[in-house]
């Protein structure tokens, strides 16, 4: 993740009341049902379905249960439940969550200059959301046709050079459309750069978990090279610093909450929302994603109706990467403006993207929610625990790390989940059930 | 007759299993003599496999006992069941087949040598020993994967016998086996009965129950209906006890009046995926208004066949024409819209998208046309609304529109392929395996359905492995042998005829 800026500096803000755990954990869909019998053919149409099994109690559960274990590993290094407790309060606050009792639409207060901090936390939790929602729709769309995009990272940073590149290009273009071009051109880079393993996959076979990867490694290379010392894009004002030029202001995607410049919020929230419907409706309403998800769910049977898999797969893999090329734009024009070489080594996003599909069952609204969770958690740890009034500084910037691991990790063993989850009913049941043993034990 | 008494080996009584939302054993009664073969009978669901299940220690009964030798027991694992002498033979094979017969048969019983090894020379004696015994013609050294299915059910057999099994479970013993292969098992059965061993066997084929059986428990929902001994007994009235009412086991066709020629198969070659040619050099024709079937023993290029025909497998040489059309090289789309129907043989690998709703798989090759759709936009509330009609018409029961067509029970899963291909209006259906895992009512209905499209003037090709499927729905016969015909019949012909044909024997005649 890259760095966002220094906040400005802020007053203490009074202490909040007691604020609730925060996290309500997402809510998908509903299950469309239980997966029965059959074993669909890849390891990832089986994911799907386990994941879409267990209903919504499922990843509440999940949050829970790893938000518990975050606590104990404070609770344990701190020797301190108190502690633990202090340390979510300072989470949910870090991540602007009480601004809900500070309701408020300024940020800087124009009189005494002064920030309001739960407006400027907030803002800038969603400025996190906004990326994980389009990092995290690449992941569920691969997901729902069977796919396993581990690929959201090389097609973030293919979208964020080719924006960059087309932000500073055309400087004399008026607004919209220098906007509506950048965006478009980093959207379709991300959808060819995934298209590559779609048609590895449906033409030699190459596992698309491989590939993906591998071009992970390209794109970042690539990156490291086009922004570095000498490199085509670096800037053009200091040749010894690796960093690229800024977007010009034509291409800068406008603020509503903040300053401009100064990492307000952009419009950059509403193009992901806008993803998310159009996520929804693709898959929803539409002969493609009909096909998505028959493929998906049984390539066997997609064929059987005349549905050519080879083609879906190359075609979610692209529509996929549109969504990781996506959230590439919107961070390069919404905020960040320039990239620097040491960035790529820091961003994360690409595979947060992945927990967040995870957590969100690949679904619209579930990867809504849980990238807002995940949002709050990466600005919340590392905003509301570094004052190192409640845990030391090392800890609190590892703290989002264990939870978010754990988070991914009880998501992928959701059927551990789900047992412990259905244990005491089990346990009831063979207690009520148990025979009165009467018969003699056999000779 | 005090003997009989005396003789009952195995009691259960009164057995109550209840699996949340179902009465799987409703007070079920069940007994079974020294040296008899007992046929438990009934449809799907009827709770056959579970109270074989608890019988076997799998599940531990509600309520009941189980009398054993007259001793009251309970087995809390198959392990336990084992020991007290009950072995099962499962419809899936647990064999290694890697192993021989031998090691097979004695695995987890091992005879040892000096504390640790595996004592060969024994294992091989006492296995050799036993096949003699029981008539059962096994080599002990041959490897399981080396031999056929018949003799791997032996050696099935051979490891509940060797673990000295006095009561023998068989559950659908014959669903795997070849006519030839069933009478084999059943001259072992019948002298595994001299030797005092008392068999279970389940099954919902009748002929072979009346064939088999001394004693035929009838199952139905739970509930014990009957048990008759097997004089007296008959067909028509065990369906009826079966399914609660008249059963048509006879499927009553007129005369078939073929029209004109809708599919045509000119000197066709297909390769497996392991590039094996399996279909080599077959000739044939569908008329309008006639079922042909194609009889044989599995693996003998069936699938690829019908792969071949529906576009979902490369055709290697040779032509396939639709109505007309020629659809040798052209995709499962092209062979959809050319008006080529098909009820595959695995409903649920192919057939269905078990995650999809009913009225999703219904849509399953038409989701991109009008009315299901227009520029790529669908139209999920037209799609529910023809589901309902489809649901009705072709009676598809245990859902709506909106239920996962993998909640529903294997006949209403068949119901709802065989409804999507036939409101397709086809011109060719492919109708493989269609009453596969299905009971006495799915199957009438599928057969009556079958005859009636037949009238309606489609050509219809019905591939079966049931030789009794075919036999009653063909109006001729084709019979496949290693991937060539090497039969065709059009009168009355008998069972035997076609089984030694599907094995081969009537290659000279053929030639």
């Amino acid at each position: 993740m890259t760095e966002p800026g220094p906040p400005p500096e802020p007053e203490q803000s009074p202490k909040p009341p007691p604020a609730p755990e925060p996290g309500q954990g997402p809510k998908p869909h509903p299950a469309t049902g239980p997966g029965q019998g059959t074993e669909p053919g890849t390891f990832a149409a089986r994911f799907d379905m386990k994941q879409r099994a267990g209903g919504i109690a499922v990843p509440i559960v999940t949050v829970l249960i790893a938000f518990f274990m975050g606590g104990v590993v404070v609770a344990a290094t701190q020797h301190s439940v108190h502690k633990a407790l202090l340390a979510y309060r300072d989470i949910f606050n870090g991540a602007g969550l009480n601004w809900i009792f500070h309701p408020t639409t300024t940020i800087l207060d124009p009189t005494t200059h002064l920030t309001h901090l739960p407006s400027y936390n907030l803002s800038q939790t969603l400025l996190q959301t906004t990326t994980l929602i389009l990092t995290g729709l690449a992941v569920a769309f691969a997901f729902r046709a069977g796919l396993f995009n581990i690929g959201g990272q090389g097609q973030y940073f293919v979208g964020i050079i080719v924006a960059n590149w087309v932000g500073v290009s055309f400087a004399t273009m008026s607004t919209a459309p220098h906007i509506v071009l950048a965006v478009v051109a980093a959207t379709l880079a991300g959808a060819a750069w995934a298209g590559i393993a779609g048609v590895l996959k449906a033409t030699v076979g190459a596992h698309e978990v491989i590939s993906t990867i591998m071009l992970n490694w390209i794109a970042f290379y690539v990156g490291y090279w086009i922004f570095g010392d000498g490199g085509p894009l670096q800037n053009s004002t200091e040749p010894f610093v690796p960093v690229s030029n800024d977007v010009a202001h034509s291409a800068q995607l406008p603020v509503f909450w903040g300053a401009q410049g100064f990492q307000g919020l952009d419009i950059g929230i509403f193009i992901a929302l806008g993803a998310l419907a159009t996520f929804w409706v693709l898959l929803n309403r539409t002969t493609l994603g009909y096909e998505v998800r028959a493929v998906g769910f049984n390539p066997d049977a997609a064929a059987y109706g005349g549905i050519s898999v080879k083609k879906n797969i190359i075609r979610a893999m692209a529509i996929s990467g549109a969504f990781a090329g996506l959230a590439g734009a919107v961070d390069m024009l919404g905020y960040l403006y320039h990239y620097a070489q040491g960035d790529f080594a820091f961003s994360q996003v690409g595979f947060l993207g992945i927990a967040v599909a995870l957590l969100g069952r690949n679904t619209a609204l579930g990867t809504l929610l849980s990238a807002l969770l995940f949002g709050a958690l990466l600005f919340g740890t590392t905003h509301g625990l570094n004052s190192g009034s409640v845990i030391q500084p090392t800890l609190a910037s590892n703290l989002t790390y264990i939870i978010m691991g754990l988070v991914v990790l009880f998501a992928g063993a959701n059927v551990l989940v789900l047992y412990v989850w259905n244990a005491p009913r089990r346990w009831l049941r063979r207690r009520a059930k148990a025979p009165t043993d009467t018969a003699e034990q056999p000779a | 007759m005090p003997r009989v008494a005396d003789d009952l080996v195995l009691e259960m009584r009164n057995i109550r299993k209840e699996f949340p939302g179902v009465v799987a054993n409703d007070a079920v009664s069940f007994d079974v003599r020294r040296g008899e073969v007992h046929a438990l009978l009934g449809e799907n669901g009827a709770g056959k496999s579970t109270l074989m299940n608890i019988l076997y220690g799998l599940y531990r009964p509600d309520a009941g006992e189980i009398l054993l030798n007259g001793k009251p027991v309970s087995f809390s694992s198959a392990r336990d069941a084992m020991q007290a002498g009950i072995g099962m033979v499962h419809q899936h094979f647990m064999l290694i087949p890697v192993m021989t017969v031998a090691e097979n048969v004695v695995l987890g019983t091992e005879p040892v040598r000096e504390g640790i090894f595996l004592d060969e020379a024994a294992a091989d004696r006492r296995v050799a020993d036993m096949a003699q015994t029981f008539r059962f013609e096994v080599d002990p050294d041959a490897l399981v994967e080396d031999i056929g299915v018949g003799q791997q059910q032996r050696v099935e057999i051979m490891k509940a016998l060797y673990r000295n099994a006095d009561i023998l479970i068989l559950d659908e013993p014959t669903a795997v086996l070849t006519p030839q292969e069933a009478t084999d098992l059943f001259e072992i059965l019948r002298t595994l009965q001299r030797e005092g061993i008392s068999i279970i066997f389940i099954s919902h084929k009748l002929n072979e129950v009346l064939d088999i059986a001394d004693r035929i428990t009838v199952l139905r929902r739970g509930k014990t209906i009957e048990t008759v001994p097997r004089q007296g007994a008959t067909e028509a009235t065990l369906a009826r006890a079966m399914v609660g009412r008249e059963v048509l086991l006879r499927v009553e066709k007129e005369p078939a009046q073929p029209g004109d020629v809708l599919l045509t198969v000119q000197d066709l070659h297909v390769r497996d995926d392991r590039w094996i040619e399996k279909v080599r050099g077959l000739s044939f024709d569908v008329r309008a208004g006639e079922i042909v079937g194609i009889a044989g023993v599995d693996g003998n290029g069936q699938t690829e066949l019908i792969d071949a025909l529906t576009g979902l497998r490369r055709i290697e040489s040779g032509t396939v024409t639709i109505a007309g059309r020629e659809l040798s090289h052209a995709s499962a789309r092209a062979a959809l819209d050319a008006g080529m129907g098909h009820i595959p043989e695995d409903r649920q690998r192919r057939g269905l998208v078990l995650e999809f709703s009913i009225a999703e798989n219904l849509a399953l090759h038409d989701y991109a046309k009008a009315p299901d759709a227009r520029w790529g936009w669908t139209f999920p509330k037209r799609v529910v609304q023809r589901a309902r009609a489809l649901i009705s018409e072709f009676d598809v029961r245990g859902g709506g529109p909106y239920t996962p067509a993998g909640g529903l029970s294997g006949g209403n899963q068949q119901k709802l392929v065989a409804a999507r291909e036939i409101s397709r209006d086809p011109k060719v259906l492919i109708a493989a395996q269609p009453t596969r895992g299905l009971d006495v009512g799915a199957i009438e209905y599928l057969h009556r359905r079958l005859v009636t499209e037949r009238d309606e003037g489609r050509a219809i090709l019905l591939v079966s492995l049931e030789l009794d499927e075919i036999l009653s729905l063909s109006d001729r016969i084709l019979v496949l042998y290693e991937g060539e015909i090497v039969g065709e019949h059009t009168g009355e012909v008998s069972e035997e005829e076609i089984g030694l044909e599907m094995l081969g024997g009537g290659e000279a005649e053929a030639a």
